[in-house]
């Protein structure tokens, strides 16, 4: 599915009668040096932070935040977002994704009303492989790109960044074939039968 | 969680998916193919010059309603790697608890069929069809021992239900403390408070014009009524959804509320519409459900009793029993978080190529399902319309009250945040009515389901809905709810039992809508 690497991540938290619910830290080897693309479920974490061990300048490997206290649940004594699906992309981060030995995802509940939370169906995806994407229709891939504009900083876009893009968009649309489009039918029945007596449980 | 331009292009994608191979689609390209005859269209400029075409003859237009359409019913897509389930509801305790009500419905239905010795579906014999055909403008008429037929449940079996849902993971400690909710929900959704409530209404704000107070008799038009009439035409003119849908949240003018509601909910009426519902009929006369028979009781016990509704009755049954065959309606499936019953036909269990879900459009009506239909017979008197007008609103709101879900506009949310509300601004009268055992969401649930459809008076109903429609969303129904309570608060407060409590908010048919909802929400002192 993407060669993604799923990597495991224990529940913290535990029914104790602790009162504080605070933070857990969840440290593991980077499966890959390079990082492209960070995709997980969350299970009642508030607020993430992400810490990568990396070559400093000096050689020696030190430990950056790429990511601070991103908010994974608005209100965290409510539901919301408590158990969505996250995409942590390489330029949303603080720092270089590169030669990346280690990382540990911080993660915060202050409310202290949830029994346990964590961050589950982990997975680390490298530069030049695509996390699962959904379907999209051929046509994509002959948009015209839109017209850029009036840069308000005068600079040229990132042509890395834009190239990457354009990228991501045919990869898309190469995971999508031409998909018929659902026309309505309005057949129930089978073969002009719909004798039904019990209704299924499974 | 997805970035802006990710999420966008999923979108785009999405919508055009949708939108391929519909009947826009192949009348834009007709369009399009038939614009190449005119002299503005030069070969140089041909996709300029179409597409200006298409503007102004107002298939852009067209095009843009139906774009709008899509994005206010599907819900914005959520990350690639989520699972179909998690779009249809992202928590799992919640799509668990779904799932056990579902099939308790289904065991209910199957001992039903069991005990009356009646299958599920049936083809109809030769001369039924004959005869059914013949009298299809009066279904009223007949008569059919509807006895042994029991509604399959009703509101407050499902009440009970939701009462029952927790979070495993919350600490629902059996001492009371700060994490029970005092009322009878007790899961931790976020629900909105009143300023934020006042932000998202702020059309209902005591210093805008609104139908249903500024068009009482005491106003003269020329204050806001003319005006508001006379830019409705112009949206109707103009035939944007959008703009209608955002007229509407001061109210519709009655005579132009049928064409501003098939605007907003982007029904034409067209000749293939039209066809497909006579398809619909004639999969009625063909099948004979089971269902049938639960509608017909439905009917009779609710729409039929009604003094505003009684004589739509014949029209109730065309629209519901057609409803029954629509297989259209099992798209709505995959944002509701319920799933459509499923069986096999000739008693070939667990062979695919025979499996069928019944309903065809995978909906089991319930003790009321009929009074979802009842208010739009006063707008619509063509069958092909108010059937289409029905299911649109049935796919973009109605589904939402009868299914266990986290979605803002769901029952459980809309039941906490009544609750919410109720125990923030009325706290005496919450505690109070706690005390004496008549939890408030007892007696306000039946009217939340229904949409308050059969307890208001109906021309107050209708500028409910108007706001539904305009804010797509549902939470107006407890907002409302909580605005009834604090309007009869001095009576309630001096009741001593469940049943009094009952009593003092059995009729509420000279209730005003809007200037209750307009006091509870911009007029109160919090």
């Amino acid at each position: 599915m993407g060669g993604g690497l799923p990597v495991p991540v224990p529940a913290v938290g535990g029914g104790c009668r602790c009162r504080y619910r605070g933070d857990a830290v969840v440290g593991l080897r980077s499966p890959v040096p390079q990082v492209q693309e960070i995709v997980f479920r969350n299970f009642y974490t508030a607020f993430l932070s992400v810490r990568v061990q990396r070559p400093g300048p000096g050689g020696s490997r030190r430990w950056m935040t790429c990511l601070r206290d991103l908010c994974l649940m608005p209100c965290p004594h409510t539901e919301e977002g408590s158990q969505d699906y996250f995409c942590l992309h390489r330029h949303q981060m603080l720092c270089d994704l590169d030669q990346v030995t280690a990382m540990r995802f911080i993660l915060r509940q202050p409310s202290p009303v949830w029994l346990h939370f964590t961050i589950e169906d982990l997975q680390i995806f490298p530069p030049g492989q695509k996390s699962p994407q959904k379907d999209f229709p051929s046509w994509l891939s002959q948009l015209t790109p839109p017209e850029q504009p009036a840069s308000l900083h005068g600079e040229l876009p990132d042509p890395e960044k834009v190239s990457t893009e354009v990228q991501q968009m045919w990869v898309l649309t190469e995971v999508i074939r031409a998909r018929q489009a659902a026309a309505r039918i309005g057949r129930f029945d089978v073969d002009g039968c719909y004798d039904v007596n019990l209704l299924s449980y499974t | 969680m997805l970035e802006p331009e990710r999420g966008l292009s999923l979108t785009i994608a999405r919508v055009v998916q949708r939108l391929q191979g519909s009947s826009l689609h192949s009348q834009l390209e007709r369009q399009a193919r038939v614009s190449l005859h005119k002299p503005e269209i030069k070969l140089e400029s041909l996709k300029e010059d179409i597409k200006d075409f298409l503007k102004t003859s107002g298939w852009e237009k067209k095009l843009q309603n139906a774009v709008y359409s899509e994005l206010n019913v599907f819900p914005s897509p959520c990350h690639p790697a989520a699972p179909p389930e998690h779009i249809k509801e992202p928590l799992a305790y919640m799509r668990k608890a779904q799932g056990s009500w579902e099939k308790r419905i289904l065991k209910s239905l199957n001992s039903m069929c069991t005990e009356l010795n009646i299958p599920l579906a049936q083809k109809r014999p030769a001369n039924e069809q004959k005869e059914l055909l013949n009298k299809w403008n009066e279904m009223g008429t007949d008569e059919p021992d509807l006895s042994l037929f029991r509604p399959v449940y009703a509101p407050k079996d499902f009440l009970e239900v939701l009462m029952n849902l927790r979070n495993p993971n919350y600490e629902n400690g059996e001492q009371p403390s700060f994490r029970n909710h005092l009322g009878l929900i007790q899961v931790p959704l976020k629900v909105k408070d009143i300023p934020e409530l006042k932000e998202d209404f702020n059309e209902l704000g005591l210093n805008i014009g609104q139908l249903g107070i500024d068009d009482s008799a005491q106003v003269p038009p020329e204050f806001f009524e003319n005006e508001h009439v006379r830019v409705g035409q112009k949206v109707l003119a103009e035939q944007d959804s959008a703009a209608a849908q955002q007229y509407v949240r001061q109210g519709c003018p009655t005579a132009l509320r049928a064409d501003l509601w098939a605007l907003i909910l982007n029904i034409s009426n067209q000749p293939e519409d039209i066809l497909y519902y006579e398809q619909l009929k004639s999969n009625v006369i063909q099948h004979d459900l089971l269902v049938d028979s639960l509608i017909y009781k439905d009917v009779k016990l609710t729409a039929s009793n009604d003094d505003y509704y009684f004589v739509f009755e014949d029209y109730l049954y065309q629209v519901l029993l057609c409803f029954s065959r629509d297989t259209s309606v099992l798209e709505h499936f995959t944002y509701s978080s319920a799933t459509p019953p499923k069986s096999y036909i000739q008693g070939k269990l667990g062979m695919e190529e025979y499996a069928v879900f019944y309903p065809p459009n995978g909906v089991i009506p319930f003790h009321g399902f009929s009074m979802y239909v009842a208010p739009l017979c006063f707008l619509y008197h063509e069958p092909s319309k108010l059937y289409q007008i029905f299911r649109e609103m049935y796919v973009r709101f109605f589904f939402r009250l009868h299914s266990i879900s986290s979605h803002p506009s769901g029952i459980v949310s809309l039941c906490l945040l009544f609750e919410t509300l109720l125990q923030t601004h009325l706290p005496q009268l919450f505690y109070h009515l706690r005390e004496i055992g008549a939890q408030p969401l007892r007696i306000s649930f039946k009217w939340m389901v229904r949409a308050f459809s059969g307890y208001l008076a109906t021309d107050q109903l209708l500028l409910l809905w108007d706001r539904i429609l305009g804010y797509n969303s549902l939470e107006i129904l407890a907002v409302l709810a909580a605005a009834v309570f604090a309007f009869r608060a001095v009576n309630l407060m001096e009741v001593t039992s469940l049943a009094a409590a009952e009593a003092v908010l059995a009729d509420l048919s000279t209730l005003k809508v809007m200037p209750l909802l307009q006091i509870f929400l911009f007029a109160t002192v919090t």
